[in-house]
């Protein structure tokens, strides 16, 4: 159990302010930092704010981590590039899913350490992959001198498990095994996330894909196929994180942050979770629900996570919208789902056709859905009103974040 | 027919901690390390036991039989030149909360199932030794 709040959670004193986003492609031809600068001042113009407003800076994962393209600038990079004067900086690869930079850019703004901080997420994963395939970790092996392995890789890569969608592939059979979970269904978060990428202009992928399209895909690592993975690309993303007590300076609805959820509490590791079903979103979920009194059923549209199609569908559980092992159920035949359905899910089309901007481009549409910018792809929830809350979440496997943001507060 | 596993192995470095359980199936035996306070398996190795936090670990033999928790088979050359292959999360029957990220061998991928039964069979690669399952030769113990 964690201890409930006896006050306000902290986070709650912080804002979006200002979102803006880079041109989006698979392959732009242009520098990380280009393109982060190019979302950094279009938030920070967003927001109302100049360059000399922003005296923090925050992003995931920072000093190139990862398989190439998927770090991004790091902060030091940024704020000389934009000359900031800062008061505040941070950026890291270890904590709440993607979106631990903007939660702890909302704890800074709380703790009263920055006022307007500026987060972003850039990956050049398009460029990088080149035209040949996509790449796995731990590199091809083969000749040279090949190093050993040691932490957690040594676990998995000797038995080639070297990628991210084998681990989930894993995830993904168990649930087919525990819950009846079919590949049709799976299949539903794909064409949703395609059907509302035709409505995007960004989005990566948008010609219509139907559910034959989706079964006759090749497989990648049973039972994912390759549209059950995610689109990699090139762009940025930004948001500005500032105290509350600016939003009434902005000309927009200011996106306030409810609660977050950070807990994990299974084991951190990918094979020796306890629940092979849905790993830490369960406890990010939990964690999440114990900060507020809002429910499930408030929510107006869900931006979740989709690196691998099953992972929305752990998130969809993780967060109450359906009980454990319903989600295959809750998203047969589309409608639940879709944008005019109970739960509008994944709205700019998601990772698996949005382009993989990694958790950020789920934020970003979160701020867009909630501040009535969605254009043709805009909700609208029955009564005709927009949508008041959302929840985002980011993450799969013990590497887990989840959010509620609100228009307005609550 | 699938291969037993990719194209080339990336191997762990065998670094005190964890050498005895890399090397383990020289003489054919699976091990892990075990708390002699609580007797409780500790996977990956670490200093303490994670259950009771007593220091007086030592590796301890276990029967090399578990069960299959969730397999896939991966079609995707992440290795260049790898045939497909099917990886597991077996769990030991000793202390089923331990699991290894492993190859199945000497089955088919329509063969294989969650719950099947398993025994540890070695791959020698350089100086590791590989614990790999395949199907329990006796069809099983229950
Ligand atoms: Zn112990």
């Amino acid at each position: 159990m964690s201890p409930r709040p006896q006050e306000e959670p902290l986070e709650r004193r912080a804002i979006i302010s200002g979102i803006g986003q880079s041109d989006i492609g698979r392959r732009l031809g242009r520098s990380e930092i280009d393109l982060t600068v190019e979302a950094s001042l279009a938030a920070i113009n967003d927001a109302g704010l100049t360059r000399d407003d922003i005296d923090g800076i925050s992003t995931y994962p920072g000093m190139g981590v990862g398989t190439p393209g998927f770090s991004g600038p790091t902060t030091p990079e940024v704020q000389d590039v934009l000359g900031l004067r800062l008061n505040w900086h941070d950026g890291g690869g270890e904590g709440a899913g993607q979106m631990r930079a903007v939660i702890a850019a909302s704890l800074a703004v709380a703790a009263g350490l920055a006022r307007h901080v500026l987060v972003y997420r850039t990956v050049s994963e398009g460029t990088a992959q080149g035209e040949g395939g996509r790449q796995g970790i731990g590199g091809g092996g083969g000749g040279g001198k090949v190093p050993r392995f040691g932490g957690f890789m040594q676990w998995s890569l000797p038995f080639g498990a070297v990628s991210a969608a084998i681990w989930i592939a894993m995830v993904g059979q168990r649930r087919m095994h525990e819950f009846g979970l079919t590949r049709e269904q799976l299949g539903q978060i794909a064409i949703n996330g395609r059907r509302n990428a035709a409505l995007n202009p960004k989005a990566i992928y948008s010609a219509p894909m139907a559910m034959e399209d989706y079964l006759a895909a090749r497989m990648i690592s049973s039972p994912l196929c390759l549209y059950d993975c995610d689109a990699p690309c090139d762009g940025s993303t930004a948001v500005i994180v500032s105290h509350r007590d600016a939003a009434a300076d902005l000309d927009h609805p200011a996106v306030h942050i409810n609660a977050v959820g950070t807990a994990l509490r299974g084991r951190p590791s990918w094979d020796q979770f306890d629940d092979m079903t849905s790993m830490s979103a369960r406890d990010a979920g939990a964690s999440m629900w114990e900060r507020t009194e809002l429910k499930p059923s408030d929510v107006d549209t869900a931006q979740l996570y989709d690196g691998f199609s099953v992972l929305t569908m752990v998130w969809l559980e993780a967060l109450g919208f359906c009980g454990r092992g319903e989600s295959g159920s809750f998203v047969e035949g589309g409608g639940a789902i879709a944008r005019d359905g109970l739960l509008p899910l994944n709205t700019a089309g998601g990772q698996l056709s949005g382009g993989r901007l990694h958790g950020f481009g789920f934020i970003h549409e979160a701020c867009v859905q909630l501040r009535g910018e969605g254009g043709s792809r805009q909700v609208v929830r029955p009564g005709g009103r927009g949508p008041e809350v959302a929840a985002v979440a980011n993450g799969g496997g013990p590497i887990a974040g989840t959010m509620l943001l609100t228009r307005g507060i609550r | 027919m699938v291969a037993n596993g990719p194209s080339f192995r990336l191997l762990p470095r065998l670094s005190d901690d964890v050498a005895f359980f890399w090397t383990s199936g020289e003489d054919g035996v699976l091990r892990f390390l075990q708390c002699n306070a609580c007797q409780f398996f500790n996977h990956p190795p670490g200093p303490v036991c994670r259950r009771c936090l007593s220091r007086d670990l030592a590796p301890h033999a276990v029967s090399g039989r578990g069960r299959v928790e969730t397999f896939s088979v991966n079609y995707q050359e992440w290795i260049p030149g790898s045939e497909p292959y099917i990886l597991a999360w077996v769990s030991i029957d000793e202390q089923p909360d331990v699991r290894l990220t492993t190859n199945l061998v000497d089955v088919e991928p329509e063969d294989v199932a969650i719950g099947m039964e398993v025994e540890v069979v070695f791959e020698h690669a350089d100086d590791v030794y590989l614990p790999l399952f395949k199907p329990t030769s006796d069809g099983g113990h229950t």
